[in-house]
């Protein structure tokens, strides 16, 4: 069904600034026909300054934008050609679902067989065939965000831009619309940009996950790059390294090295580039620790609490300097019981001190 | 969010594109072309009143203050102030005083009815004065209050008090009534509710729905000519009915007289605007139109 | 199960029934506000139609409007009224749309000119008339601004016919019409015409298929209360028009019945007449706006 023409979209230091304060610095990103990108990081981090630049709802301050050779960050968003579902849908009020999803096609003058032919396709395509009569007001929140995307794919568009389409639904609905859209992107051959601050959401539907931060880029990268590997602490604490320790590290390769604290002596065999001796931030995920470890990095604990979470348990233990860690496990733990826990050198991510993220990528 | 940062500087540079399109010209030609007229007629009626004659040619032939002097004996703008003063002082106490609780219980109940009484408000905002005026006129005479202070007081607060009520109810619509939930789960009685919490909510709507009401009282025009008379005719009034009767002054005392009026009205309106927009003067009818369909 | 208790029950059920229905000692507030409603609202309106019908000359009880359509001068003064409300109502909602549209997002400058243009509404109609009347004379700044600048070469005649009360109505109303639109107008969700332009909707296309439709039932609200401000043009129409001939409206006609014979109820039957006029056009525009989406213009859940 999809128009693809294209071979790639490519952004070329695009930056753009609000007064004085930078939203979104030199962003530089090639995407690929097909690609299902997606923007992550928190709010006020530049992902949706960046969309809208994509979009050319925003002018950027400075860089350019290629769609193959031809440069369009100067067109405006009516003749990009491009496809988008806004956070809280924007649906015209005044228009019935059909005609809401028709708007692009009678702008373009198509006949009239064909849009209905083509509305009705859409329709079938997003399941609401019983409710094209009906006022965006009359829907639910999850048919609104349907009618949303329908309206933006009807017109085949080279990319469909999501500006956090999912964040106003509940958890199930969620869920649910998250698997129709890698549906949808899948066998309409669309390529996709995504913006959301979720990063399960970003995971499980990119096929490449760009994390930013200050509006900076601070790592691109496939999803199991970005989680398993992160760039830095930010990507790492935003990834869901829970455990974030300021210790010092004394390397002895350029890959692995030791790293202390008052109590706490750990090894590892996964340092990030750049990381030099002395103060640094380790990086440990929750479900990376072993319980009741004998070998290797041992850290001995006192179990403070407990929290059951369905197929396993949030765990807080104090380590004998104090510092709390935290601990996913199937294993049953006692409040007051002392556990040892143990984590493989190369689960132990050591970062450059978080304070300045560097520029990665 | 990120996006929420975005809008308002975004528009005024893709706006700064659009405003050199022949379309802008147009309108902002027309724009200015309507704020000369305006000057001009302003500026007629201020320089005029410092002119000794103005028959022919762009300016008077020689200037002079004297005029104000004449129009503020003759007409006795001391007298027409202090009157204006104590209508609109008035009418905005009263209209105040009775309308605010009726646009709490607007904003917070949903009663059967409710929509005959809304009626019953917006009528005298939505009826063009002249056609209410003349029946109350009647009746106000019929009172024997015509002619009295207390008869144009009556007059001006029929549009006043819905008024207020148009202006405070969206107002107070929009302050969560789960506050006053949680205060009485915290043990305040109705009246600890209306003082602690109610009021300093509303303070800023009622010095709104204050000031819009002085600056409408003010101008208000018909209402008070169809019932004052000697001792209680407005600055308004009293301008009308001496340009009405020009010819018996010079035209330099009416535009003296004017200028009177307008610094009191234009004195007015900057403090009000210290508190409001200016849109606000305007638009307060239509949150309850919306409402009505 | 005793009388007592079924008594009970049923007052217990009918406070309950009261209450659910928003029915409790909140709405005694109202009641101050209503009452001065009935007392100097409603009564005399009522009041005043009854004496309509009850000529001051004691003869039958439509001789008010008998005399009133029988008398072309007084009928005319119908025609009269809507020739000049209609138009600069009209006209006024016209300029107001481009101009709020060009407005409507932030530009630098917008307090002041807001605050410029709400000057001839606080000043009122009055003073308009009052400065009006010196500039637009034929000695006037207008006309000899115009001749200096060899556009026409005598004055043109604007005082003392249709047009000087036109123009005090455009200068007094325009505002009016213009802050109101602006209202409407920044009330609807600016995502619409982002989503309109990513559709493919140029400038044009945005305005005739998004925004107009959704500020339609706006206009409605402006024009109908631009109406009703024209419909009481008494004193511009005094004191600009021709207060005997074509600008002889509703408004002057009855306020000339007082000041002249002191006929309360023949005045009256007249302004029960510029009522009913005035209902009928702002019932045909909320007639025609009901056709119009009327809903929330902010658009989706948001």
């Amino acid at each position: 069904m999809s128009k693809t023409s294209f071979n790639e979209l490519r952004l070329v230091g695009v930056s753009r600034t609000f007064d004085e304060s930078v939203a979104l610095s030199n962003l530089s990103l090639t995407i690929a026909n097909g690609e299902f990108i997606a923007l992550l990081g928190p709010s006020g981090c530049g992902k949706s300054t960046a969309l809208n630049c994509i979009a050319g709802l925003l002018s950027q301050t400075s860089g350019s934008i290629f769609l193959d050779g031809k440069r369009i960050d100067s067109l405006p968003p009516e003749r990009r050609g491009f496809g988008m579902v806004f956070q809280n849908y924007a649906l015209f009020p005044h228009l019935t679902v059909r005609n809401n999803i028709a708007f692009g096609l009678k702008i373009r003058r198509t006949k009239k067989a064909e849009v209905r032919k083509r509305v009705d396709a859409a329709l079938a395509l997003v399941r609401l065939q019983p409710h094209a009569d009906k006022f965006p007001a009359q829907l639910s929140g999850g048919q609104q965000q349907r009618v949303a995307i329908a309206r933006a794919v009807v017109l085949e568009p080279q990319v469909v831009l999501m500006d956090e389409p999912l964040s106003n639904l509940d958890a199930k609905l969620r869920n649910e619309m998250r698997g129709e859209i890698r549906k949808l992107h899948k066998t309409l051959g669309l390529t996709s940009i995504y913006v959301t601050h979720d990063q399960e959401e970003a995971m499980s539907l990119a096929d490449r996950v760009v994390v930013m931060h200050d509006g900076v880029v601070q790592q691109v990268g496939t999803p199991e790059d970005v989680y398993l590997q992160p760039a830095n602490a930010f990507v790492a604490d935003f990834m869901g390294y829970r455990n974030l320790l300021q210790m010092t590290l004394k390397k002895s390769s350029t890959k692995a090295g030791a790293i202390t604290s008052e109590k706490i002596k750990l090894s590892s065999s996964n340092l990030a580039a750049k990381t030099t001796n002395g103060a640094v931030t380790v990086a440990i995920r929750p479900d990376d620790f072993t319980v009741k470890a004998t070998r290797g990095n041992q850290i001995r604990t006192i179990i403070s609490s407990v929290e059951y979470q369905g197929k396993d348990f949030g765990v807080e233990a104090t380590c004998e300097d104090g510092t709390q860690l935290f601990i996913r496990t199937e294993e049953k733990l006692k409040i007051g019981q002392k556990v040892t826990f143990g984590v493989k050198p190369e689960r132990v991510l050591v970062f450059p001190q978080k304070k300045s993220p560097s520029h990665v990528g | 969010m990120a996006s929420l940062a975005t809008p308002p500087e975004v528009q005024v540079k893709t706006k700064w594109k659009i405003s050199k399109s022949p379309s802008s010209w147009l309108v902002w030609g027309a724009v200015i072309f309507f704020f000369i007229n305006l000057v001009g007629v302003i500026g007629t009626v201020v320089v005029s009143s410092f002119g000794t004659e103005w028959f022919d040619g762009w300016l008077p032939a020689g200037w002079t203050l004297s005029f104000y002097q004449t129009a503020w004996h003759d007409y006795q703008v001391a007298e027409l102030l202090k009157v204006t003063l104590k209508v609109a002082g008035a009418v905005v106490l009263i209209a105040i005083l009775v309308g605010t609780p009726a646009a709490y219980a607007l904003a917070r109940r949903d009663f059967p009815g409710k929509r005959i009484v809304m009626l019953c408000f917006l009528l005298p905002i939505m009826l063009p004065p002249i056609t209410f005026g003349i029946p109350l006129a009647t009746f106000i005479y019929k009172l024997n209050l015509g002619g009295t202070l207390l008869g144009v007081i009556i007059a001006n607060l029929v549009p006043a008090i819905p008024f207020v009520i148009l202006v405070l109810t969206p107002f107070i619509e929009q302050i969560d009534p789960r506050i006053e939930s949680a205060a009485r789960i915290c043990g305040a009685n109705t009246w600890q509710i209306f003082w602690r919490i109610l009021a300093p909510l509303i303070v800023p709507g009622l010095l709104a729905a204050a000031l819009l009401v002085l600056v409408q009282t003010v101008a208000l025009f018909e209402l008070t000519y169809l019932v004052s008379g000697p001792t209680s005719t407005t600055l308004v009034v009293a301008l009308y009915y001496a340009v009405f009767a020009s010819g018996i002054r010079p035209y330099q005392a009416i535009s003296a007289m004017a200028v009177f009026y307008m610094l009191s009205t234009l004195f007015i309106l900057i403090v009000a605007l210290r508190f409001v927009s200016p849109t606000q003067l305007v638009s307060r009818v239509r949150n309850t139109s919306e409402e009505k369909n | 199960m005793s009388a007592k208790t079924q008594s009970r029950e049923f007052s217990s059920t009918r406070r309950f029934w009261l209450k659910e229905h928003g029915i409790d000692s909140t709405l005694l507030l109202i009641v101050p506000a209503l009452l001065a409603m009935l007392v100097f609202f409603v009564y005399p309106t009522v009041y005043g139609t009854i004496l309509s019908f009850h000529p001051a000359n004691k003869a039958g009880f439509l001789e008010n409007y008998k005399t009133f359509f029988g008398d072309p001068y007084m009928r005319k003064s119908i025609f009269n009224t809507f020739r000049i409300a209609l138009p600069v109502s009209l006209v006024n909602v016209c300029l107001a749309v481009p101009v709020a549209v060009k407005m409507r997002h932030r530009v630098k400058g917008q307090r002041a000119i807001n605050t410029i243009l709400i000057i001839p509404i606080s000043l009122g109609t009055v003073l308009i008339a009052e400065g009006l009347y010196a500039y637009l004379s034929p000695n006037g700044w207008f006309n000899r601004t115009l001749m200096a600048a060899h556009i026409i070469h005598a004055p043109l005649q604007m005082l003392h016919n249709f047009w000087g009360v036109m123009i005090s109505l455009i200068i007094s109303g325009f505002p009016f019409a213009f802050l109101l639109t602006l209202s409407y107008i920044s009330g609807i969700n600016p995502k619409m015409e982002e989503a309109a332009s990513i559709l493919g909707a140029g400038p044009i296309q945005r305005f005739r298929f998004v925004t107009l439709p959704l500020l339609a039932p706006g206009l409605a609200i402006t024009f109908c209360l631009n109406f009703v401000l024209a419909f009481s043009v008494f004193p511009s129409a005094n004191l600009l028009g021709n207060p005997s001939g074509d600008s002889h409206v509703l408004a002057v006609a009855a306020t000339d019945v007082i000041s002249q014979s002191y006929d309360y109820s023949m005045a009256s039957a007249i302004s029960l007449i510029t009522a009913v006029c005035e209902i009928t056009v702002v019932v045909l525009v909320f007639a025609i706006r009901s056709r119009f989406y009327t809903g929330s213009t902010t658009g989706g859940k948001g």
